[in-house]
Parts: structure tokens; sequence; C-alpha cells
């Protein structure tokens, strides 16, 4: 396994969660991305700056066992036009499904790959393997075991909204996690 | 129906057949900016029967986009044989050709007399008598029409043959999707499968008898092969991860597909007999939407190896992949004209994602649509039109347009989205 080029990415992702977290943001309802882990990410994160590599397996240990026992609230996270790069406002959410995998072994997901509508769509089935693979490498850089991991690319197939409006297309480019 | 058909005047037929070959010249050429006119008129009798095979006829010809069909209400006199036929009356008009002719119950089925008739050379074109059985009167119109398109623009008609395509009903997780059958006018329509997960990429076996397409039904993507007459069907493929964009091989004994079960799509070529796959294309990038050069010795394919997509031409005997679109930075969905001298493919222009043909010669790009948000032309087998999706206010529907863009028409479509068209071959 090859993490080294994701040592940096995921020291950014780590600082990025805890201010993300300290915002408050990104459906926190029962508290699992919010300010009670945050702290705890923060902890994590400035491993991270250090040892990025180590940061990987330190992430989420000691996380409440009450909120790590329940599936993430926020299920999906968007992409930009034609990127299967994950934003950094999304990264709290990843986060928080990097903790629940992790402390439920037996948990398994299917990261669902989705495009808006533009474009031919063999072409965007295969654009949207690449979101979810992304987010499939994210997931295994910081611990999460392959053999939790299934991908199926729905590419432009099943849109969350319709409409012909960059509303509408922002909704569609997604990765959905379905447990 | 077509056992049935029998003809009618001979002799009639081997002169003035001859005479139709002579009469190639006539001007239906690509760069004529008028279609030519032609009229139908009304069959004798045809008001009593379930269809009107000569509005069928009519709709047809003016459809192709090489015709100018008059209209109805504009006939003086509505003939039915040729030989009532005044031809001066017609000329003042400016019509070019006449078809005239009669249908009738006949038994349990239709007999159905037609002539075509030169208007300027005054004589008679073709003639026969076609019998249709109980249920076949579109097939019969569609089999008149194909007859008239070739004698005068000596192109085999396309009318007679059919379309896949799919409907999708509904949103969220509520979402029925439809393979369907129908007619080239999209009449006929016929359920092959139902889904609540997605169909995509149907694609036709050169004999017409199968359709190859990537459902879902699973949960995840398999490439299917269906008999369209027993339903009967096979998975042919179900690796980890995409298994899409099937395309059959000219000889029908190959499927071109896009796999990812390596990591990422790439292109590769299932015997269909021995299920032995070949891999065509290996790197990194994304290797999709294979469609064959009609004889069979390249494929062309999208891939993103240069950045964005682009179709690049692959040679089966060196193995060497060529890139062919420079035009614009998105050239997605390549399929070659029957003739193999042009790809028809998705172009990102000035209006969004348009159809477009290139030349494969000069490496000339023209757009042929005039809406965006285009998607999956498919040619038809005699390469006069190219069947598309497109949008209509929100709605999907099929849109066509012919091979030189001069003239398009939309295919009329029931509620719900209607996509990824695929033209058949030439049914015999």
């Amino acid at each position: 396994m090859q993490l080294k080029p994701y040592a940096k990415c995921l020291a950014l992702a780590l600082s990025l969660a805890l201010l993300a977290g300290c915002a408050s943001r990104g459906g926190s309802q029962d508290g699992m991305a919010g300010s009670a882990d945050g702290s705890r990410d923060g902890v994590s994160g400035s491993d991270a700056t250090r040892s990025g590599q180590a940061s990987g397996s330190r992430m989420g240990d000691g996380a409440g066992q009450q909120a790590d026992a329940r599936i993430p609230e926020v299920r999906t996270i968007y992409f930009a036009y034609d990127s299967d790069i994950i934003q950094s406002e999304f990264e709290p959410v990843l986060a928080s499904h990097v903790r629940y995998m992790r402390n439920n072994s037996d948990a398994s997901v299917v990261l669902q790959g989705h495009t808006d509508e533009r474009g031919t769509r063999e072409y965007n089935m295969a654009l949207s393997e690449r979101r979810a693979d992304a987010v499939e490498r994210f997931l295994n850089v910081q611990g999460v075991s392959p053999s939790q991991i299934d991908v199926v690319a729905y590419g432009e197939e099943r849109p969350a909204a319709r409409g012909q409006n960059e509303e509408a297309y922002a909704q569609n480019r997604r990765v959905v996690f379905a447990y | 129906m077509k056992a049935l058909i029998t003809t009618w005047l001979a002799a009639a037929l081997l002169v003035f057949g001859s005479l139709a070959q002579a009469d190639l010249t006539i001007e239906i050429t690509r760069g004529s900016d008028r279609a030519t006119p032609i009229a139908v008129v009304p069959f004798g009798g045809g008001d009593a029967l379930p269809e009107d095979v000569s509005r069928i006829i009519h709709d047809n010809l003016a459809r192709s986009g090489y015709f100018d069909p008059l209209e109805r209400n504009a006939m003086f006199e509505r003939p039915t044989t040729g030989d009532e036929v005044r031809f001066g009356d017609w000329r003042a008009l400016e019509v070019r050709y006449l078809v005239v002719g009669t249908a009738t119950q006949e038994g349990n089925g239709y007999r159905i007399q037609y002539e075509l008739m030169d208007v300027s050379g005054e004589r008679r074109m073709l003639g026969e008598v076609v019998t249709a059985g109980n249920g076949e009167l579109r097939g019969a119109g569609h089999y008149i029409s194909d007859q008239i398109f070739e004698a005068i623009t000596d192109i085999r008609g396309a009318f007679s043959t059919r379309i896949a395509y799919v409907t999708a009903r509904g949103t969220g997780d509520n979402i029925r999707f439809v393979l369907h059958v129908a007619d080239a006018d999209g009449h006929n329509s016929q359920q092959i499968l139902s889904s609540d997960e997605p169909i995509l990429s149907p694609s036709w076996s050169p004999d017409g008898r199968k359709l190859a397409y990537v459902s879902f039904e699973t949960g995840r993507p398999a490439i299917y092969i269906q008999n369209l007459n027993s339903g009967e069907r096979v998975r042919a493929t179900s690796f980890e991860g995409i298994n899409g964009a099937p395309a059959w091989s000219p000889d029908g004994r190959r499927l071109a597909m896009s796999l990812s079960k390596d990591g990422q799509p790439e292109i590769y070529v299932m015997d269909i007999g021995s299920r032995d796959f070949q891999r065509l294309t290996n790197n990194s990038s994304i290797d999709t939407e294979p469609s064959w050069a009609p004889d069979g010795q390249s494929l062309v394919f999208t891939s993103d190896r240069s950045g964005g997509p682009q179709l690049y031409r692959y040679d089966l005997a060196s193995g060497e992949s060529e890139r062919l679109t420079f035009t614009g930075n998105y050239n997605a969905r390549g399929r070659f004209a029957p003739d193999g001298e042009s790809l028809f493919l998705i172009h990102r222009g000035d209006r969004g994602y348009q159809v477009a043909r290139q030349e494969l010669d000069s490496g000339r790009l023209v757009v042929l649509s005039d809406s965006g948000q285009n998607e999956s032309p498919s040619v038809a087998p005699n390469g006069t039109m190219v069947i598309f999706a497109t949008q209509q206010g929100n709605r999907g529907v099929l849109g066509a347009v012919s091979a030189d863009g001069r003239s398009s028409f939309r295919l009329p479509s029931a509620e719900g989205d209607v996509r990824e068209p695929a033209w058949s071959p030439f049914l015999d």
C-alpha cells in the first residue's frame, strides 16, 4: 500500500476536518461531526502534520462509543463539474464514515458514484466510477479495510434531481454511502 | 408479408426498372437546398382500412429529408392508377414524382396496388401489388416507401427497420426503466425488458435478431444478450466494476465492451461462442464506447488519455491506437457511417453537446443538430439519418437529423424520458 503520496493530503484533510467540525458544519444532529469529536480530531490532526502515516491508525481511536455505533447521517458528498477531487468541505463527512467503519468492522458500504446528465452515458459511467474510487482510496488510506468497501458506478442513470440547470446538476454529481 | 409480395406488370417493371436506374441522376444530392417535391395521392379505398397506407408513405418520405411531399389539400385530383394521371396538372404544381394506388381488404388481409410515376418524363417507374396480412398494413406502407425511396435516390430505404430505446419514468428511488423495440417511425412499440434498475446501451446484432444491453437489475451492471423472438437471454459478463458499452462486431461473433475489472475502464473484445476475452487497451485513463468499423478491422472508442474525452481508432492488425478528433475538448461516443468514411459523434460545441459528423479522410467536423444536450447518436443502416437522444422542455425525447444536417425531426414519445436509441440493421 502506498501511503506516502497521501500523507500530505491526509494532514490537510484532517486539519480541514477540524476547522469544519468547529464551525459545526455538515449534518451533525447526533454530534458525530460536531464539537465532541472535533476536539479529538484536532489531536489526531496535529499528529498528522508530523506523521501522516501514523495519523491513519490514530484517527478515531477512543472516539465516543455511542456516536460511532451509528451510521453517520450525512451519506452523500458532492463534486465539481468534471472532477473527482474530494472537496475539503466534505472531508468531515468522510471522516465520520471512517470512524464508523473502523469501529464497526462488520459494517460494509457500497459507494455509489453518480454524474450529472451532461455528456455521454457510458463516459459518465466511467467518470462516476472515478468519483467513487476517489472516496474508496480516501477511506482505505485512513485505515478502512478494503473488504468493507464496494463500488457501483451509476453514471447519470439515477439522478437525485431533475432539470437542466446548475442546481440540479450539482445535486447529481455525487457519491452516496449506501450501507 | 414479404413472401406474399408479388410483382405486378412484370414487363413494365423490367422496362421502367432500368429507366429508374437511368434516372438516378435526379438532383437529390446532399448539397441540394431543396427536398424533391413528390405527391402521394390518397389511395383509393384506403379510407375503409385501419391504417392510412398512403399517409404512412407520405410521412416516411417527408421524414427522410430527401422529399417534400405535397399536402393533400393542395391536390386538385386524386387519380388511383397511372392511366388516370394527367401529368400536366401535376407539373403545374411543380411535383416531380407521383405515387398513386388503391388499398382494399381481401380475405383476412389487404391488397395494395401502387405505381410511382415520373411527372416530367410522363412515365411509370414502378408498379407493384403488395399483399399484407392482418396487422401488416404499416409494414406494407414501409415496404412501399423503401421501394419508392430507392427507385428515385438509388439509396436503399430504411423505413422497414426498427429502433431500440429505453424509457424511464419516475424520480429518485422510484424510477421504472423499460427497454423497447419499435418500428423506425416509433409505432408498434414492444416491451423487451422492464426493471427498477437502470438499463442502457442497447446494441443490435448484425442479423437484427438479438440485442445486447447493460442492465443493473442485480444491483450491479452486467451485459446481457437477448433473443428478440424467443425472449431467451444470457448474461454475457458480470465482472466487478463497469460492464458497459457492448458493441456487436459486423460478423456477429464478437462483442466489444468496456470493463473496469482491472482498475479503470478498458476496451475488451469477447468471443461470444468461446467466451474468450481479448484486452485491447491498457493505460490509466478511461477507455469506453467502442464501435466497430463496418469492415471489422478496427474500432473507434472514447478515451480521456489526452485529458478530456476524444475519439481514437484501434487497429486490430497492428494493435495501435490513433487519435481521430482534434476539434474542441469533448468528442465522444463515435459511430461509423455504414460506408466507413465518416463518424457520427457527440461534440461539445457552442450550444452544448451536439451530434456531429467527422470525415475520416479530411478530419473535418460538422455539427448536425441544432440544440444542446444530445446523446447516443445511432446511424440508420443506409447512412442517411442519425437518431439520438435530446431534451424537449424537461423531458428526454428522441430526435433525428439527416446525415447532411439539412433536415431533422423528433419522434413521438409517450410519457417519461426516452433515451438510448439504437437503429437496427436492415431486417431481411
